[in-house]
């Protein structure tokens, strides 16, 4: 599992990629939460997510719910169809924002 | 794979159905990505198609986590078998562990209403196979979850 932060002044894209899984998930759960207290969106790039399971879906909700406290902007973008299959079964597809490209989940000006 | 020192490791699983694959590997999340391998390759061959494997995987990932996290929690360690068998055209898969019995009455989804982080594994794995069951486990071991999926 890869996870990459990108700063893009006030927002950070992360890029998933691989399996996240039991053990590589406190990975993306940090780094989310960290990018949530210090920029005002945040943008997970999930198109190369091959697998999520609960304890990554856990992970996203978690930053999820903190994003809402600080008012910070949560977007998921590009979710490949094995996590949204994923998403799906927890009926998460329906509560986070979805977005189709990165852009979209970075508003204007980016 | 190793089998456990202590010995407990059962003569044979005789389960129903036509043996496809077994692995035995240490319960941990290291594991997991092996487990989740086999499966796919073994629901493969069995005619899966790639939605039907997918969602095999899932379930049977998220059992070994309830294995790891509770029927061994951070006490105990130990091994778990995932055994995968065909009968007629359904994907049959034991997952056996040899921890100590678990209440498997207390063990339920929670409602999807409540946006919470966590115990979403048990929704995923009924959601996911078409049949589950607490059955006997074979000698010297402590849990068998058996799980079934029409192959499709």
């Amino acid at each position: 599992m890869n996870c990459e932060i990108q700063d893009r002044g006030h927002a950070a894209v992360v890029t998933l990629s691989g399996d996240v899984d039991l053990e590589s998930s406190p990975k993306v759960r940090s780094a989310l939460l960290d990018c949530v207290s210090v920029k005002s969106a945040v943008v997970v790039d999930m198109a190369g997510v091959s697998y999520i399971d609960s304890s990554g879906v856990a992970s996203l909700v978690e930053a999820f719910q903190a994003a809402r406290k600080t008012d910070t902007s949560f977007v998921l973008a590009r979710v490949s169809e094995a996590a949204m299959r994923v998403l799906e079964l927890a009926r998460l597809d329906r509560v986070f924002q979805i977005v189709t490209e990165v852009s979209d989940g970075l508003g204007h000006g980016d | 794979m190793s089998l456990a020192p202590t010995g407990r490791e059962p003569k044979s699983m005789p389960f129903d159905g036509d043996p496809v694959a077994r692995l035995r590997v240490p319960a941990n999340g290291a594991s997991l990505k092996l487990v989740r391998r086999m499966v796919r390759e073994a629901a493969e061959a069995c005619g899966c198609s790639e939605a039907c494997w997918r969602d095999i995987v899932i379930a049977v990932d998220e059992a070994c986590q309830n294995v790891i996290r509770h029927a061994y929690g951070e006490r105990e360690q130990g091994d778990l078998v995932v055994d995968v068998r065909r009968e007629g055209d359904v994907v049959a898969i034991n997952v056996v562990d040899f921890a100590p019995p678990v209440d498997t009455a207390a063990i339920r989804p929670r409602p999807l209403e409540e946006l919470r982080p966590g115990g979403l594994g048990t929704h995923f794995i009924k959601e996911c196979m078409d049949r589950i069951e607490f059955r006997e486990p074979p000698p010297g071991a402590g849990n068998r979850l058996w799980m079934a999926k029409t192959i499709g």
